[in-house]
């Protein structure tokens, strides 16, 4: 593991790697993964064996920021995902119980189109960008992640909310058999999240189906997750099974459980600090010491003119 | 003569020592490990994984320590003679706990410390819990002891005090699953309710020396 000592500041335009030197990079991180998760998952399961995507680089590559990958291993190996338990390295341990393929999600509420979609419906694989985002956890550490997706709004725009929908809402798979960590109510399941519309139309919010071009693994929240890069992680529900429209904000998963702690909007916000953790200074994964957060954690320029005339300190 | 050293030597003691050690020695060879880039158990996050097995091992010895004058007395086994050994190990992984989150973790960061520990309750119950165990890890030697007479009793008697703050610091730390936390305060309830049911026992006995 790296250990580099890197403010803020340093992240600038003139220490991107040059595309051939990411590229050749990518390519050994990712053979390196596939070989080691690979030849684990094949053991235990031959139909494990990982599947590349055909993926594009989009407009949202992470320019800034892709020399700062962390790493599969780190990716695929520290989650929070309490679903299969509560620590760090239980997800890797124990989401091989999850049936990710075939995979349907129930679209319902304020749309024209409710049903119940397989996943191939819902996200067209030929169109898949590679984003590189930043992600930034509420427990003050980060990874920069390579994801394979597509826009949320375009999976949106296929089921074609009214106006009356103002939210939407996700939920994650509910079954203590494929789920193991569900046996405890933790958390009452089913993990719930949601976005006000505009958030969940804006560009940058995804749906990903894989990372380092590789499908997801289970423990990252395969077949289909959301990812909101200007948002604290929790807000990126994985394993989807449902998406609603809704007219009122939704009750989420860590609101119910701590509502002066975790709010529904959730923004990345220095300035704003939680009970446990100070919010100012994060360390980034494979770093050793922490660096100064970012507002909307780097992507204010894109999203803050979503929260204008908001009080965010009231609406955290 | 060796029959006589083995009679003379408290075997007991080199291996309570190096049980205690253990984690400690794990985590040292770990963190070894970690530094020269090789494969290591401390996760993706090796510092919050240091923060969490030290405060762990923290109040498991706390607990441990607080067990023995009770196991004493219920076995008649002759091992209070051990519980300043191990007493000190719980102020040992304390050390190590507050090191790592002042060096390792914030590196004197003290902006963010001083906020820490006056705006976050579970940060003030922490350093709390450790600033008390300080002065008994200082007078828990025996010349100590013995010349502060009915004080250090009293002093002692703070460490119950001082490990409920720790557990309450565990407990405030933790995001949803409050259950290990929980058990640890089951376990130091029956710890007090023994002792002040003891003392209760106790006081009987003397009133009626008192009436007799």
């Amino acid at each position: 593991m790296l250990i580099r000592n890197k403010d803020s500041w340093e992240l600038s335009e003139n220490e991107v790697t040059s595309e051939s030197d990411y590229k050749s990079r990518r390519e050994f991180i990712k053979a390196a993964g596939i070989v080691s998760v690979g030849a684990t998952a094949g053991l235990l399961n031959p139909s494990l064996a990982m599947a590349t995507l055909k993926t594009a680089t989009g407009p949202y590559s992470g320019e800034d920021i892709r020399d700062e990958l962390n790493d599969y291993n780190a990716i695929t190996n520290y989650n929070n995902f309490y679903e299969f338990g509560i620590n760090k390295d239980d997800p890797a341990k124990y989401s091989h119980t999850l049936v990710a393929k075939p995979w349907s999600v129930t679209v319902d509420g304020h749309c024209e189109n409710p049903g119940t979609y397989g996943i191939e419906d819902l996200i067209d694989f030929n169109k898949l960008e590679e984003r590189i985002y930043r992600m930034r956890c509420v427990e003050a550490w980060s990874m920069v992640i390579p994801w394979n997706g597509v826009p949320l709004s375009e999976v949106i725009n296929k089921l074609k909310p009214t106006n009356r929908a103002k939210y939407v809402y996700f939920e994650t798979l509910v079954d203590e058999k494929q789920m193991p960590g569900q046996r405890r109510n933790v958390i009452k399941w089913p993990y719930r999240e949601g976005l006000r519309m505009d958030e969940a139309m804006h560009p940058l919010a995804m749906i990903a189906v894989g990372i380092y071009g590789e499908e997801l693994l289970n423990q990252n929240g395969a077949p289909l997750r959301l990812v909101v890069p200007w948002k604290y992680g929790f807000k990126g529900v994985k394993s989807i099974v449902k998406i609603s429209f809704v007219e009122d904000e939704p009750n989420t998963s860590w609101m119910r459980l701590a509502p002066h702690e975790y709010g529904f909007y959730a923004n990345v916000n220095p300035e704003v600090s939680h009970p446990r953790w100070s919010q100012a200074k994060e360390r980034r994964i494979g770093d050793f010491s922490r660096r100064r957060t970012l507002m909307f954690n780097g992507y204010g320029e894109q999203v803050a003119h979503l929260y204008s005339g908001m009080d965010l300190r009231k609406n955290f | 003569m060796i029959n006589n050293f083995l009679a003379k030597t408290d075997w007991r003691r080199p291996v309570i020592h190096l049980i205690c050690a253990l984690p400690a020695i794990w985590l040292g060879h770990q963190m070894w490990l970690w530094y020269s880039f090789a494969p290591h158990q401390l996760s993706a996050n090796p510092i919050e994984y240091i923060t969490d097995f030290t405060g762990g091992w923290t109040v498991r010895f706390l607990l441990i320590t607080l067990t023995i004058t009770p196991l004493a007395k219920l076995t008649k086994w002759r091992m209070l003679k051990y519980r300043r050994a191990v007493g000190l190990y719980a102020f040992f992984y304390a050390l190590l706990h507050f090191l790592n989150y002042m060096v390792l973790d914030y590196f004197f960061d003290w902006e963010l410390i001083i906020e820490d520990i006056f705006k976050r309750p579970a940060i003030t119950f922490g350093m709390l819990a450790f600033t008390m165990l300080i002065p008994l890890a200082v007078t828990s030697f025996k010349f100590m002891m013995k010349k502060m007479g009915k004080n250090w009793q009293k002093l002692h008697q703070t460490l119950y005090t001082l490990t409920i703050f720790a557990i309450i610091h565990n407990y405030m730390m933790v995001k949803a699953d409050v259950l290990i936390p929980l058990i640890h305060a089951m376990i130091l309830s029956v710890l007090l309710g023994y002792r002040v049911y003891l003392n209760y026992k106790k006081r009987k006995i003397r009133s009626k020396n008192q009436i007799a």
